[in-house]
């Protein structure tokens, strides 16, 4: 029994990652009904940033902020960062092509995707990175004989606190309901008096930002980073998004802790190499019998 | 998009005509100028025109978003490779039956799954390929060797007669398949099929009300165009002689769906072009070394920017609803 908790605590580790990175496809795709396919890129690159400030900060971030105040001082520096990229890439890649219709704006996310990552590349080398080691707080836990790291317990309540937060910005400010009514119909909605380009800036600020804090907690969780990350990272946190319901931020967020204990559950009963196998052919079957994801709604067919 | 009024696309006006002689005369004798190292880049642009024409099928004509048509390329190179080193079947025969087993793959695959619309069909097709392609690696049966991949597969050869084993040979095999295909694809384009297709792409809901089985038509796209793909596979394989899982990535299935969208989706002269860009543009921009995939991804946006219904869409001849409309298959 003890196996099995454990085992979901690692499920969910990894699957607030993805609800996070989730969380930002949701939203542009929400709003704009594009893939973002860049979206991925946006995390790896967060999880580059804050290893380099991690790596050369070494002596003023421990000495001044401590372990624990070095990590979100990276994290915080690595999501501003990454909001002015996601603003650009938007203003650059998405915006002069939004009048074209969807099809040409997911292949310039391709070509976005393709840049950031080769980027990436370009920057830090095609090697794998490591997140140093004396940096990150490394303290096993025991509570009712079911073990896990404190660092596990702080990304769990930093991702839920995040989560938390979007999910209250959205759905109970005003400006949530702008974004929410925008999604709905961008028309009526600019009728109405809502900045639509405010819109954009708000997802493409917000997206990146919490991948980028995904990012550098990815790092600090597997201590290992390449630059092609963002696609695995990115095509799993997709999965998520739509096995919650496109578009549905709460589903994203579901989606993606379901999809993280699912692989882990896999990787521990069935076979660690089969476990994303395991995790698309439980999309696939939740699919054929739901076809708008498990929390989407069934939106009638318009003629 | 195109409001002026074009000839039935079925008739070939002369300078069309001059044209298409001309670049069929180019495709001939290019092998016999350049060097063995262009030969090569040709053969590859004749697999990606080949890959390009399966998904325009489904992509193109019928407006399915498929971003695991890399797994069907993997079933037609995997069942040559297997059936090729293990029984010595040659590849020459397996041509038509790595064509038929990604067909019935896909078949069996996309039938649970046709009723899905728009990016939900997208990522149940992009899981397909993933499984396909995490399948291969976790080497099942002990059939597909793992990360590594097959191995040692024989060059195409008819009895003897004549062995395709050199990269003159194998330009001309793919090149000549590519051209089959796009005469059969261009009849098809004009047939109750191509227009029952470009029908469902234009509206679904009205093709269904017009008595088109919008079901079967959708499987049959899936069915055909796989089959095209695992022609391509064979050929791929046993141009390389070896197969393994890393050629049919995620990232695959994306540069096939950007050949489309490239192109103009659901021409065919689009494909071409499409195919070329894919295939050419990384070896053009080879001196600029670690910046040439940055100069890419440039480049495609750029594209969308200023040509965003593709470099050479399709003309809609006099079969055209909504002419006014950019956006085919905008489902909102």
């Amino acid at each position: 029994m003890h196996v099995v908790l454990e085992q979901i605590i690692n499920g969910l580790t990894i699957g607030s990652f993805y609800a996070l990175i989730a969380l930002g496809y949701s939203m542009v795709y929400g709003v704009l009904k594009l893939i973002n396919f860049a979206h991925g890129d946006f995390f790896a690159l967060g999880s580059y940033m804050g290893y380099t400030l991690l790596v050369f900060g070494t002596a003023f971030l421990t000495s001044h902020l401590g372990l624990w105040g070095g990590m979100i001082a990276a994290m915080v520096t690595a999501a501003i960062c990454l909001a002015l990229i996601g603003i650009l890439v938007e203003r650059i890649a998405y915006r002069p092509i939004y009048p074209a219709g969807r099809l040409p704006a997911v292949v310039s996310a391709l070509g976005a995707s393709i840049i950031l990552q080769n980027l990436i590349m370009v920057v830090w080398g095609p090697r794998y990175r490591a997140y140093p080691a004396a940096l990150i707080p490394n303290i096993q836990m025991q509570v009712w004989g079911i073990h896990f790291t404190l660092l596990q317990l702080v990304i769990l309540t930093l991702s839920f606190i995040l989560m938390g937060f979007l999910y209250y910005t959205i759905q109970k400010t005003t400006f949530g309901a702008a974004v929410r009514a925008s999604a709905l119909d961008r028309d009526t909605a600019a009728l109405m008096g809502i900045d639509f380009n405010k819109v954009i800036f708000f997802i493409f600020t917000l997206g990146p930002a919490l991948g980028a804090m995904t990012g550098v907690m990815v790092g600090m969780y597997y201590r290992q980073i390449s630059f092609i990350m963002g696609w695995n990272y990115g095509l799993k946190a997709f999965t998520a998004t739509i096995l919650g319901g496109i578009g549905n931020l709460p589903g994203a967020m579901f989606g993606g802790l379901i999809l993280g204990v699912l692989e882990m559950m896999g990787a521990a009963y069935l076979s660690a190499a089969w476990k994303d196998v395991f995790v698309f052919l439980i999309l696939i079957l939740v699919l054929i019998f739901r076809p708008t994801g498990l929390f989407g709604e069934k939106t009638a067919e318009k003629v | 998009m195109e409001d002026k009024k074009t000839e039935e696309s079925g008739r070939i006006p002369g300078s069309r005509k001059n044209a298409v002689f001309g670049i069929v005369i180019l495709f001939a004798v290019f092998p016999f100028i350049a060097g063995d190292y262009y030969v090569d880049i040709g053969f590859f642009f004749g697999i990606y025109a080949l890959l390009g024409l399966s998904l325009n099928i489904v992509l193109g004509e019928v407006g399915l978003f498929d971003l695991g048509h890399a797994g069907f390329y993997a079933i037609g190179a995997y069942t040559t490779a297997i059936l090729n080193t293990q029984f010595g079947i040659p590849i020459l025969v397996l041509l038509p039956v790595s064509a038929l087993a990604a067909s019935l793959f896909a078949y069996v695959v996309c039938s649970p799954i046709i009723h899905l619309k728009g990016d939900y069909l997208c990522i149940v097709t992009i899981g397909m390929g993933e499984i396909v392609r995490l399948a291969l690696i976790n080497n099942p049966f002990d059939l597909t060797g793992g990360p590594n991949g097959v191995f040692g597969i024989d060059f195409p050869s008819l009895g003897g007669l004549l062995v395709i084993d050199s990269s003159i040979e194998f330009y001309f095999l793919i090149w000549i398949v590519v051209a089959l295909s796009i005469i059969g694809l261009l009849q098809l384009q004009q047939s109750r099929i191509g227009r029952a297709w470009n029908c469902i792409r234009e509206d679904e809901v009205a093709a269904e009300a017009n008595g088109i089985d919008v079901r079967s038509f959708k499987l049959l796209a899936f069915v055909l165009g796989a089959g095209l793909a695992g022609v391509a596979g064979n050929i791929y394989a046993s141009k390389l002689m070896c197969v393994s899982p890393e050629s049919f990535t995620f990232w695959e299935s994306c540069l096939l769906f950007s050949i489309i969208l490239i192109g103009g989706m659901g021409s065919i002269p689009g494909v071409l072009i499409g195919a070329a860009a894919i295939s050419l543009f990384p070896e053009i921009f080879r001196p600029f070394a670690m910046f040439r995939m940055l100069v890419f991804g440039a480049v495609m946006i750029l594209m969308m920017m200023f040509r965003p219904a593709g470099i050479l869409p399709r003309k809609r001849g006099g079969m055209g609803f909504r002419p006014d409309h950019g956006n085919p298959v905008d489902d909102k």
